[in-house]
């Protein structure tokens, strides 16, 4: 399976932070999955302007293909006004539609407040929905302060990327099987 | 309807068209050349005419996977090589052109055909070609309207005089050559919502509706919003003709069908799209009530006849070469066609 970890800001260090830690729970505990880290403070996207995705240039192009060709996405945000940020955002716009048909999305997310611990319910799962993305219900919710000096030191924080790691390539590996059986059957 | 070439007491127009798509076949890996690729088109137009189908469409996309830029000339050959069956664009994007060169062009291919050219507008829904031909995209929705218009005036006037935001003026001026018969058949392409509908009928020209696959009780609305607009701005619905289109592939049975047509059709929206064609929706594809036209004879006789009670459309325009689909299996299709598909329709669409 390939996985995809996106890190969805270009600002701050807690998302990139805590997907870190889950690339490295992957390559210790699943070494048979290949995962790429996709940190777009270190790209330069383009704004979608209704291009098909494969037909931008650089950075763009790069990105974009790599989430397409994913079988699992984990997703990390960060909370900007009470939503995903823009970048983040600029990443949906860009791909077709059902582009997550056939995926696996996971979702990490960190705030400042613990106020804002639906926010994944409320803006990020719909989009996923619409996108036709097999998403893993439960999310993990990181805030201030759990982090010290860009490392995670709740216990229960690292507990639950453990298992979001292990949901992940479960419901993954999962549908993967279910496919093959189905596509067995379809006779086309 | 005789203002379109549309005569009804001969039953429904059944047409194949093509966008040139320059896809690999995804069964061998292989991509027949540009050159055989358009050489084949123009076989395949001489097969339709023989096996009886009444209209062949050639398409224009700018971008990778595809060979008929020039859609015109590739008509314009066409219509050297055939004798009776009428030639369409499928679709021409009129926004990246000018509408007086697309018009000389056409009416050219109608002197050629001898009476048989039509053209269908549309804005493309591949945005390639605005880039390449240096055509803002942030003009999308207007520059098509005015030079819809414009071509509109072309067609309806012996001088024109017009002022737009998109093209010099003109004054006074007269567009050459003529038509055969004074005008052409000038039809507006919509894809499936019916925003671009209405616009459609508010203008009073027809309408070729994209009805690529889904429940076909979907583009219903749009169907409706065109007459209704139609009739708003003060024309007879019964006047204007509407021609629906969606991908096609028919074999002696269901299963040899979905089998000849999923690899195409997936390895075609995967070049073009970007994303290929779900199996759980292809599966659903032979029902009666899906526009996706694939199955048995009997299945896609049903189909279209379901779709024309629910459309009372007078064509249908069927894509039966998307996705690199070997020349040999195109002209299996087009005779069961001839044979099977174009007797039980007519009989049962005769007015």
């Amino acid at each position: 399976m390939k996985i995809v970890a996106l890190a969805g800001s270009i600002v701050g260090s807690k998302t990139k932070t805590a997907i870190s830690k889950v690339v490295e729970i992957i390559q210790n505990q699943y070494p048979e999955h290949e995962v790429v880290l996709l940190d777009l403070a270190e790209y330069k996207m383009e704004f979608s302007d209704g291009r098909n995705y494969f037909e931008y240039d650089g950075d763009t192009k790069y990105v974009t293909e790599t989430i397409m060709a994913a079988d699992a996405i984990v997703i990390g945000t960060p909370t900007f006004q009470a939503s995903i940020p823009a970048t983040l955002k600029n990443i949906f716009d860009l791909l077709p539609v059902n582009a997550f048909r056939d995926k696996v999305v996971s979702t990490v997310v960190t705030a400042g407040t613990s106020k804002h611990y639906l926010m994944i319910e409320q803006q990020l799962k719909p989009i996923l929905a619409y996108m036709k993305a097999h998403i893993v219900p439960t999310y993990v919710f990181i805030e201030e302060k759990d982090f010290l000096r860009k490392e995670i030191v709740n216990d229960d924080v690292l507990f639950r990327l453990e298992r979001l790691a292990e949901d992940t390539v479960m419901i993954g590996d999962a549908f993967a099987e279910i496919r093959a059986k189905k596509d067995a059957e379809y006779d086309f | 309807m005789e203002k379109y070439r549309i005569d009804q007491s001969k039953g429904i127009e059944f047409g194949l068209y093509s966008l040139g798509d320059h896809i690999p076949n995804p069964l061998t890996g292989e991509r027949v050349s540009a050159q055989q690729r358009i050489q084949e088109l123009v076989e395949a137009s001489q097969l339709a005419e023989q096996a009886g189908i009444d209209v062949f469409g050639v398409g224009e996309s700018h971008q990778s996977y595809f060979t008929t830029q020039a859609h015109t000339v590739v008509l314009g050959a066409i219509a050297q090589a055939t004798s009776n069956i009428k030639l369409t664009s499928s679709a021409t994007v009129l926004s990246v052109s000018d509408p007086v060169r697309v018009y000389e062009d056409f009416a050219t291919i109608d002197l050629i055909s001898d009476g048989r050219a039509e053209i269908v507008a549309g804005r493309g829904s591949r945005v390639g070609a605005y880039q390449l031909l240096g055509i803002d995209l942030k003009d999308y929705e207007e520059i098509f309207e005015e030079k819809l218009e414009l071509l509109k005036k072309i067609n309806d006037n012996e001088l024109v005089t017009w002022e737009g935001q998109f093209r010099a003026p003109l004054h006074n001026a007269q567009i050459m050559p003529k038509p055969k018969n004074g005008s052409l058949p000038i039809w507006r392409a919509v894809g499936g919502p019916p925003a671009s509908a209405i616009k459609a009928g508010y203008m009073g020209i027809p309408m070729m509706l994209t009805t690529l696959g889904g429940p076909a009780v979907n583009f219903k609305p749009s169907v409706d919003a065109y007459r209704e607009a139609a009739e708003r701005s003060g024309f007879d619905p019964k006047d204007l003709p509407i021609a629906t289109t969606s991908l096609f592939y028919v074999a002696d049975t269901t299963k040899e069908a979905l089998q000849g047509m999923y690899p195409h059709l997936n390895g075609g929206f995967q070049a073009i799209r970007g994303a290929g064609y779900p199996k759980q929706q292809f599966a659903q594809a032979p029902d009666t009530r899906d526009a996706l036209m694939v199955g048995s004879k009997e299945q896609i006789i049903e189909k279209l006849l379901y779709q024309y009670e629910l459309y009372g459309m007078q064509r249908f325009m069927a894509q039966i070469d998307f996705g690199g689909v070997p020349f040999d299996k195109l002209m299996k299709n087009i005779e069961i066609i001839g044979d099977d598909i174009l007797p039980a329709i007519k009989k049962y669409t005769v007015k």
